[in-house]
């Protein structure tokens, strides 16, 4: 059938959900390429230091920033999830997963700025 | 998803839960004091307690990261769930072997 | 408004004010047509729907029963949400007096505003949605306090009227087409907290399978647009409890 206008997808939950799972992809593919970098110290300290100097470029710095959102809005959203599964029911989900993405984002804008 | 599957994914979460919140801590502690190679594999080199917060975190990070890759193969992507399966399982492993060895470069003396 | 330039204008004593209405037509390949109908205090969607069989084309296709919101009969999609159309007031929906209604999304159309139910009801089946008799009729009758926590549990998630609007609103179903959905589930929780029904080593097996309730995401439109107020997620969440409880005891296997 041809594709309509779904509403339910305007839906803060709904977001929440979507939002859990991309940053939940985008953790697993960073994860391996995280490794990587960690590995090179296999080849001496001196590759594993001009990676970390690389590192400090802005915009590497701004990517780490944003790395940090998304593991604190997967845990946070994660957490949300495992309460509603684990313990008695409670309102007000649609707060508690907006408190979640802005704690998210205060948390990594705190990291960036101590950077910057 | 199973039960089975769903215990384990909700289990190595729950588990990851403190190791993130440290995790990060290190993160702000390390990019704070602007840390070099040399000052990093200092305090992990021989450090039983890294070797095994780590350790137990890639560990956890694989197994709820192939789960999850998982159920977004199943439901967003024409694999079936086998296949959805089997490529996560290979992605979990790939994952595994990476990261522990990682953990071993940076914290074996 | 420019007066001169309004169709309706000069005519307004005569010709009531119309809403623009468009409907679904066809079956799964269909097209949404046009029609207009007259605007009138208290009207319901199912109104509508109807004024348009009754009047403007006795080829449409569409269901309803008791047009009290008990049946459980009449639930389509208006302006893309899905809705009980014989309670939702048109005035509360149609904004602008527009109104685009089609089927409920995640079940085959049988044709226009008709869906197919089967694959909705068979999963209620599949879900052991029905009750297995612990006792028979020569026994005494059961003594079930209403205070106790299960039977509280069970009168919360207890007035389904098998809609299909939990269902049609739940992307969970729609990406996984062998999940149960929330509707089976919620049913199947009602009677993990019978007392009197015996039917919950066979019924928490299939909870707990695959397609079962571990997967839901908790995106909560079930509880969002469901007609009666119930609450979906929280029984589906309450399943996945006593699933884990069942497996991790040895009672069903995974």
């Amino acid at each position: 059938m041809t594709a309509r206008h779904l509403h339910h997808r305007h839906s803060i939950l709904w977001i929440a959900a979507l939002v859990h799972r991309l940053s939940g992809v985008a953790l697993a593919a960073f994860l391996p390429l995280h490794f990587l970098a960690l590995g090179l110290a296999v080849r001496g300290e001196a590759s594993l230091e001009s990676f970390l100097r690389w590192s400090d470029q802005p915009l590497v710095k701004l990517a780490e920033g944003g790395l940090i959102f998304l593991l604190l809005v997967h845990m946070l959203g994660g957490l949300r999830v495992l309460v509603i599964e684990n313990f008695a029911w409670r309102d007000g989900q649609k707060e508690l997963a907006t408190i979640a993405a802005g704690v998210s984002a205060v948390v990594a804008l705190i990291f960036l700025v101590r950077l910057f | 998803m199973n039960v089975r599957l769903y215990i384990w994914q909700r289990s190595t979460a729950a588990l990851m839960l403190p190791l993130v919140l440290v995790h990060v801590a290190v993160i702000f502690y390390a990019a704070r004091r602007g840390m070099t190679a040399t000052d990093i594999l200092a305090r992990t080199r021989g450090s039983i307690v890294w070797a095994a917060f780590y350790g137990t975190f890639v560990l956890a990070a694989a197994i709820h990261a192939a789960i999850g890759v998982r159920n977004v193969l199943a439901e967003w992507t024409a694999l079936s769930d086998r296949s959805a399966g089997l490529a996560a399982a290979a992605f979990g492993g790939l994952l595994l072997l990476l990261g522990l060895r990682a953990v071993a470069v940076v914290t074996l003396p | 408004m420019d007066v001169r330039r309004d169709p309706s204008a000069g005519a307004r004593s005569s010709a009531p004010p119309q809403l623009s209405v468009s409907l679904w037509r066809g079956g799964e390949q269909g097209r949404y047509q046009s029609y207009r109908v007259p605007l009138r205090e208290n009207q319901t969607v199912l109104d509508v729907v109807t004024f348009v069989q009754r009047h403007l084309d006795p080829t449409l296709a569409y269901r309803f029963a008791c047009r009290v919101g008990m049946c459980g009969s009449c639930a389509m999609t208006v302006n893309g949400t899905p809705r009980w159309t014989c309670r939702t007031h048109v005035a509360k929906v149609a904004a602008g007096g527009v109104l685009k209604i089609g089927p409920l999304e995640n079940l085959p159309v049988i044709k226009d505003l008709a869906v197919d139910m089967r694959p909705f009801f068979e999963k209620w089946q599949r879900a052991k949605g029905a009750f297995a008799p612990s006792q028979t009729r020569a026994d005494p009758f059961a003594e079930i306090k209403p205070e106790s926590a299960a039977r509280i549990a069970a009168d919360a998630a207890i007035e389904c009227i098998n809609c299909g609007v939990c269902y049609a609103a739940c992307d969970s179903v729609r990406w996984n087409p062998d999940y149960l959905g929330p509707a089976a589930l919620n049913r199947a929780w009602t009677l993990v907290n019978d007392a009197r029904d015996a039917g919950n080593a066979e019924r928490l097996a299939v909870l707990a399978a695959s397609g079962g309730c571990h997967a839901c995401h908790s995106h909560q439109s079930c509880q969002e647009h469901c007609p009666q107020a119930l609450n979906p997620t929280a029984a589906i969440a309450g399943l996945k409890r006593r699933t884990v409880q069942a497996y991790l005891r040895g009672e069903i296997k995974a």
